[in-house]
């Protein structure tokens, strides 16, 4: 155990750190305090608003200008290469794969999660003790994603049919009456499906929170009106429940979605893109950091930059609609 | 964005609003139906099992583990810890131990947590209430840098660092190399992850927080400037305690972001037990030594504690951080 906490010390640097750049800030405050006049607010702004613009100018706005031009250049960075990166992308036979698996991500695990979300929201509706069931099905979401794919590895694990199994769905099977149950993260191409169970596992318990908050401010007086024209169970539910929530609805689905196109930490933990398991993020890390090809991982990466806008764009004007309506 | 998501929708829990205090309590407990408690109380249970099962694998001695479902446990339950201090401490099958990588993701997650919040909460300030012209180009140049994934930024960016940056002739970023030395000065220091958490987390937090401070009442601004009072004065004895709540959502949800993240420690730490953090270790011994389940699984099981435990204290910040954050990335 003194092992373990012997480590502690690290604190000591970070800590040392923070103090330090807390102390500039404090100088530079006592500093700025002391403008007078016509100074005063100039020296100000750039005190305050500084630090965030350098901080964003180098870390985000500039990258994406080098990156940009990097995906329209060779391996190493030296040359232009006009759109032969992109055209790699799009026309390279290996390449097929992660695109559709990209593509299948994109579709079926936000509509999973989404849909089983909402579901577990209106039960819970229905339900006195709902905060437990509510707590424990939101955990999954503090986990992080290789942490997850741990868990679910375990879940996965495969053993010999001639062996007692291991891995909970190799023996679920198993008692099913399957005598020869497959080596589950191999069995292409039901492994992806296998790997968006994970995501889904993650994603379900934010959809159920916050659809589950947004069916609770549906007014009172709407349902019991719809109520009293005789409006029960589906007609109910479909009439009045989906229409009020519709704005949440899209926004829990997008959202999802563009964590789903950048997902990256399940598959390399899982399978590290391989058995056909590929995706468009891990992509982007294998060519830019393992096999350092700077071109294609800039493209990969615009690609993903260009998927995520229209996401993006979508969502901001619902969340605008959604406002000048209330 | 969902970043408004918990703007747009009053958050939950545990105080019952709007429809479940219209319903009288009676037509409430018709409505609860013992169908729909059964189903969430099935998938509850269908959800925590994976979870239960990397705890209790955790905790069964390498043989059993290794030969024999966690569920066989219940019938046959034999404990041990020797697990963990092999995971901890590092041991014959696994050579290195977590106990250094636990204690660095603390050391990246804390001041990556720190940093960002102080500069976002002055910039916010910034926009908010300080007069100037450009104040909305600046505002809404930063929300739209939200779109810009991190995947984006990862390669410019470790270029950067270890070798600097000029456009030409026009240097803008220094080359930190020591003289005659390949490696970079941040090499092998927590600052090249301290300093990428804290751009990546900018254009979020200071959204979140600017949307917070403007709604502070001008009246108390007006006040103090009449008084006169500085910025400085105004932000450290009104701004930064009014927004404190503000904060404490943003904090929990960055320094769980930070904990949690993979791909920027991959980016900037190397794998090295000086400084990355727990999720490089766990994702490098599950490639290594996936089939040491017993080991892996402790390994996890400390990794998973920290959020665990932030979530299930905190878990009101928590919802409200989250939500906010949760297209962040």
């Amino acid at each position: 155990m003194s092992e373990f906490f012997a480590g502690a010390t690290k604190l000591g640097t970070s800590l040392a750190a923070v103090a330090i750049v807390l102390g500039l800030l404090l100088l530079i405050f006592f500093l700025g305090a002391r403008a007078k006049g016509r100074a005063q607010g100039p020296v100000a702004i750039l005190v305050f608003l500084g630090p965030a613009i350098l901080l964003v100018a180098y870390g985000l706005i500039a990258p994406a200008f080098r990156t940009t031009i990097g995906s329209f250049q060779d391996a190493s960075g030296n040359d232009f290469v006009g759109w032969a990166n992109y055209t790699w992308i799009f026309t390279a036979p290996g390449n097929s794969t992660f695109l559709t698996n990209t593509v299948l991500w994109i579709i079926i695990a936000p509509l999973v999660s989404t849909a089983l979300g909402l579901t577990l929201a209106l039960l819970l509706d229905r339900m006195r003790r709902e905060n437990i069931s509510k707590s424990l099905i939101f955990m999954p979401m503090a986990i992080s994603f290789v942490g997850a794919g741990i868990i679910w590895g375990l879940v996965y694990e495969y053993r010999d049919p001639s062996k007692q199994q291991v891995g909970l769905l190799s023996q679920i099977a198993e008692w099913l009456g399957i005598q020869d149950p497959p080596n589950w993260l191999l069995w292409q191409p039901f492994n992806n499906f296998l790997l968006m169970v994970i995501m889904i596992w993650i994603q379900v318990g934010f959809a159920m929170v916050v659809l589950s908050a947004a069916i609770k401010a549906i007014p009172g007086d709407v349902v019991e009106a719809a109520e009293l024209d005789g409006a029960t169970g589906w007609r109910l539910f479909s009439r009045v429940t989906i229409p009020m929530i519709r704005g949440t609805l899209i926004v829990v689905l997008t959202t999802i979605m563009i964590a789903v196109l950048k997902i990256f930490d399940i598959v390399r933990t899982m399978t590290n893109g391989n058995f056909g398991t590929q995706v468009v993020a891990n992509e982007m890390y294998a060519q830019a950091f393992v096999a350092f090809d700077v071109g294609r991982g800039s493209a990969l990466a615009v690609v993903l930059f260009v998927g995520v806008i229209p996401l993006i764009v979508y969502n901001v004007m619902q969340l605008r609609k959604e406002r000048t309506i209330r | 964005m969902s970043v408004e998501a918990h703007q747009i929708i009053p958050m939950p829990q545990p105080e019952p609003s709007g429809r479940e205090e219209s319903i009288p309590e009676a037509a409430k407990r018709k409505l609860s139906s013992p169908w729909a408690s059964g189903l969430v109380i099935l998938i509850t249970i269908l959800w925590t099992i994976p979870t239960l099962g990397l705890l209790v694998t955790s905790l069964r001695p390498k043989e059993q583990a290794q030969n024999s479902g966690w569920w066989t446990f219940f019938t046959d339950p034999v404990v041990t810890f020797s697990n963990y201090s092999e995971v901890i401490t590092g041991g014959d099958t696994i050579p290195s131990g977590i106990a250094p990588y636990f204690w660095n993701s603390f050391a990246i997650a804390i001041p990556a947590a720190i940093f960002p919040l102080v500069i976002a909460t002055m910039a916010a300030y910034a926009i908010a209430w300080i007069p100037f012209r450009g104040a909305t180009v600046v505002f809404f140049t930063i929300f739209a840098l939200q779109v810009i994934p991190l995947q984006m930024s990862l390669l410019p960016l470790l270029q950067m660092f270890n070798n600097g940056w000029s456009i030409g002739p026009i240097p803008i970023f220094p080359d930190l190399n020591a003289p005659g030395s390949a490696q970079s000065l941040f090499y092998g220091t927590y600052i090249p992850l301290w300093v990428a958490h804290t751009m990546f987390a900018l254009p979020l937090a200071i959204f979140l927080l600017h949307n917070f401070i403007a709604q502070l009442p001008r009246e108390l601004f007006e006040a103090a400037r009449v008084d006169g009072a500085s910025h400085f004065l105004i932000f450290r004895k009104l701004v930064l305690p009014l927004t404190v709540p503000a904060i404490a959502s943003f904090a929990i949800f960055q320094f769980l972001w930070v904990w949690n993240d993979l791909l920027v420690a991959l980016t900037f730490a190397g794998g090295t037990p000086d400084v990355a953090p727990i999720t490089a270790y766990l994702a490098n011994i599950k490639g290594t030594y996936g089939a040491q389940l017993h080991l892996i699984t402790a390994g996890a099981f400390i990794a998973i504690i920290v959020p665990l435990i932030v979530f299930f204290s905190l878990q009101r910040f928590f919802v409200r951080g989250l939500l906010a954050g949760s297209v962040k990335g």
